[in-house]
Formats: structure tokens, sequence, C-alpha cells
């Protein structure tokens, strides 16, 4: 499995992070997307005509889509990820991942602006972001009243890792996350998980770490 | 605009292989300005009142000045040295003072936390002794004698090493830092901090590195120090206050911050005021 990965983009961040938590073993090609342009040359259009990344190659197949990669990725190598074969959860986790486009075109493109120069209608990205993290919240409020702690279930699915990123990575588009109590939670969930990877602007837990040295005897 | 010392410095504003004839606009110090190239592809940067500003273009980027600069651009005689490889790292934007881009990267203290596993860890966090020098015959500041241990050096780094630094500073929003260099012992990596002030607390940052290391390939080495500088973009934008206070106050630094000191006081000593406050903070 290969991943044409750019370390700075949410989208593929996802695919990695998958990987990481199912201890599924990909390649990772990186492209220099910022500042070579890498992914709109010959090469790259001729795997994928709509010129973004991530491209994903497993044995002659080519998925472009993020949400697409995280579906094929689970299957293969962590079903449980795609969540219980039930008509609600199957409902709720495609949900989630086709809501994750619209975070990608708000809060992606407001942080691409923001930080690499690339056009966009900034105010207007802004404000779809903001919207898109009150309806998370609102969700994540109702989950945790049924008493879970994730996106589609009591369990982190697709689903999470597809929205998890970019509600994360808002500030680095001008879009607050203080005002969002239970997105801060569920990302303390997420960052806790076994297996947990990191990029720029997604931090580990270090409260979780164990203890540098010998532990003190008075604290 | 009151800040004329720092009016008459070089800034970077483009990378030379990018300039295009229709160019680009972009901010410099509040100043709207467009970087194009001419027909032979030389850089040219013209303001918005028609002037046509001087330009140098060394190391990788394009470089400008609003006033009139009294001195030439800095050197790097690293540059030219046979088999380096050049690093245009790409321009990122920071909403930050752009002193505080450079005194953040002057600063080791912080590799643990916000580097974790590449540039330091826990429990290795000391920053032992090391020499600062405001070098007065080439009126730059300079740090020596910094060590560090780092877990991946560099890209080329296969382990953990201790890794000797050099930091310079030798125009207010430029450091300079020369490490280890894993396959070259005896030599020094180049990596510099180009900062191009767009207003006093929002900037433009062109890494750009002059390596050796013929086994990683270009992309790599690019992603490398993107990974590097974007995790310091966010502790650069929640910094406060905004400005970079110039006179002591409620701050107490600590012998690891000897490197700022200097810098903050070489800065009041010129009066490159731009991206700074006189108010003790």
């Amino acid at each position: 499995m290969i991943l044409y990965d750019y370390i700075l983009s949410p989208d593929c961040y996802k695919v990695r992070l998958l990987a990481a938590l199912t201890g599924a073993r990909i390649t990772l090609r990186p492209v220099d997307f910022h500042p070579g342009g890498e992914h709109k040359t010959a090469p790259f259009l001729a795997m994928n005509p709509s010129g973004t990344i991530p491209i994903f190659e497993d044995d002659g197949l080519i998925l472009t889509e993020s949400s697409a990669i995280l579906t094929y990725l689970a299957a293969k190598a962590g079903p449980a990820w795609l969540g219980d074969d039930t008509p609600a959860m199957r409902g709720r986790v495609a949900q989630w991942l086709a809501f994750s486009q619209r975070l990608s075109a708000s809060i992606g493109k407001a942080r691409v602006h923001d930080m690499l120069n690339k056009p966009a209608d900034i105010q207007a990205c802004r404000r779809a972001g903001t919207q898109c993290l009150r309806e998370i919240e609102a969700a994540l409020v109702e989950q945790r009243l049924a008493g879970h702690a994730f996106l589609a279930g009591d369990r982190p699915t697709i689903a999470d890792i597809a929205c998890f990123p970019h509600s994360m990575l808002a500030p680095d588009g001008g879009i607050s996350v203080d005002p969002y109590p239970s997105i801060r939670l569920w990302t303390r969930s997420i960052r806790a998980l076994p297996g947990f990877i990191e990029m720029p602007g997604i931090h580990r837990l270090h409260d979780l770490k164990p203890e540098p040295g010998p532990i003190p005897e008075r604290v | 605009m009151t800040d004329t010392p720092m009016l008459n410095e070089w800034y970077p504003v483009g990378i030379l292989t990018q300039l295009t004839k229709a160019g680009r606009d972009t901010l410099l110090m509040g100043e709207a300005i467009n970087v194009a190239c001419d027909s032979l592809g030389a850089p040219v940067v013209s303001a918005e009142d028609g002037r046509t500003l001087p330009v140098r273009a060394r190391y990788g980027h394009v470089w400008t000045s609003l006033g009139s600069p009294t001195k030439e651009l800095f050197d790097i005689p690293e540059a030219d040295q046979p088999g380096r490889r050049l690093v245009d790292v790409g321009v990122v934007r920071v909403k930050c003072s752009p002193l505080r881009a450079v005194e953040n990267f002057l600063d080791i203290a912080h590799f643990p936390f916000v580097h974790t596993d590449i540039l330091g860890a826990e429990p290795h966090t000391e920053v032992q002794r090391y020499e600062v020098q405001i070098r007065e015959e080439v009126d730059e500041v300079w740090a020596t004698k910094v060590k560090f241990y780092q877990p991946q050096a560099a890209k080329s780094a296969a382990g953990g090493i201790t890794t000797d630094y050099m930091y310079r500073v030798p125009a207010p929003t430029v450091s300079i830092l020369y490490k280890t260099c894993p396959p070259r012992p005896g030599e020094w990596d180049v990596i510099t901090l180009f900062v191009q002030p767009m207003a006093e607390d929002l900037c433009q940052v062109w890494p750009w590195m002059a390596l050796f290391d013929d086994q990683t390939p270009m992309t790599d080495l690019i992603h490398f120090q993107q990974m590097i500088f974007l995790q310091d973009r966010s502790i650069l934008e929640n910094q406060l206050p905004r400005l970079l206070p110039l006179d002591p106050g409620m701050e107490i630094p600590t012998r690891a911050d000897m490197t700022s000191v200097a810098y903050r006081r070489w800065l009041k000593r010129h009066g490159f005021t731009y991206g700074a406050q006189l108010v003790a903070a």
C-alpha cells in the first residue's frame, strides 16, 4: 500500500493515523506539494485528474478521496474501525465521512490560505468552518448524554478519524476552537488511543506520558 | 511608519525559481509591493507608488528594501561551498511579530516539548551553558558552543546524537543556524530563517538550507524542515504580548535565554523596533 503523502496535509494525515492505529503497513511517498506543486505535474494528474493529494495505491487500485481511503484501509486492516454492521451505525459513519468534505472545503481551505498563501474567500471559509465546528460540538454533546465518547458510537471509528484533524487544526486558519468543550474532550480521547501519531499542529498528550526520571517522593 | 533603521534593511520577498512576469503582490512592513521578474528572469520589485526597489538575488531568494540600505546583504560563505545541497523550503505565513519568529528560532529549550522525539526528548531537557556575544566588528549576534541531545537531529541522522549548534543574527529578521552535520563530521549544516515582515504582527517565513546530504531526496528535506517549522507556528501565534518586549519586566529570563537577551539588546541598540514593544512586559 502506497500513500502519496504531504506532511502538512490533514487529509494525508488521516490515512497515516489510521494506518498507525490499525498497525497497517503503508509506504509513504512524499510529494513536493509546497513549494514545488508536484501534485499538479503530469505523472500525478495521470493518477489523479483532480490534482489533489492524498493518492492511495494498492494492488492496482487507486483511491484519491480520503474518506474512500479510510474505508478501504479499515476494511483491509481493521474492520472494527468501520463501526458495527447495523444500518444505524453504518449510516452514521457514512454521514460523518461525507461531512468531513465540508471541513476540508472550509477549515482546510482557510488553513492553506493563512499558512501557505493559497487563494480563498477567507471570510466565507471561516464562517462555514465555524458552522461545521458548531455542528460537531452539538453532535458530541448528544453523544455524551447517551454515554458515548465518539461521533458514531461508543468507540472510535473512521468517522472520528475523518473529522478529527481539521477540528484540531482550525486555529491554523484563524478559526478558534476555544468555544467547544466537547470537541476538546473528544480530541483528547482520540489522542489518547494506543498507537496515536501526531502531525504539526496536532500534538500528543504530554501529560499522559510516564513521568520522566525517578518519581519524586513528595510532589 | 516611524522605524527608519529597519526600513533600510534587506528582506526576503520571494523564491528566485518561482518568479513570474506578472509577479506576486505581497506586503513589506505595511507597504504593498509586487515581486516579479523581467524577460531575462532577473527579479524586479516595485512599490505601490511605482518606485522600483533595490533588489538582490541571493540564497535562493529575492531580497529588497523599502529604504536605502547602508550595508550590503550579509554574507553566508558556506552558500558557495561545493557539494552542498541548497534547499528552498517554501514560504509559511505566521500571525506573529517578525522578531518573535526569529527569537523562537534562537531558542533551544523548547525542543523536547515542541519538537518531541525529533529535536529533543524528555528527560534530556537541560540546556548546558553556552557563549553569547554581540560581535562588534561585524555587528552580529552570535551564540556558540551550544550543545543539545537530539533523537533525530536531521533527516540524515540515524539515531540520537548530541548536536553542536552555533546561532548567528546578521540582520534584524534573519537567523542562521550552524549545526553538526551527521554525514560530514567537521563541517556545519546551514539552516536559515529568513523573515519577511508584513506587519508588526504578521510575517512570512522563508526557511532555506545549505546541507551536506547526498542521500535524502529533496522532497524529504523540504518536508522535514516544514514539519519542524509548522510545529513552531501554532506556538508563535499564541505568544503574548504579540509584540516582542525589548525591556525586561515581568519576564524572568533564565540562563538558557542568553541568546534571546542579546538579540533583544541588539535590536534596541539599533532602534530595530518594528514588531517590538518598548513598554516593559
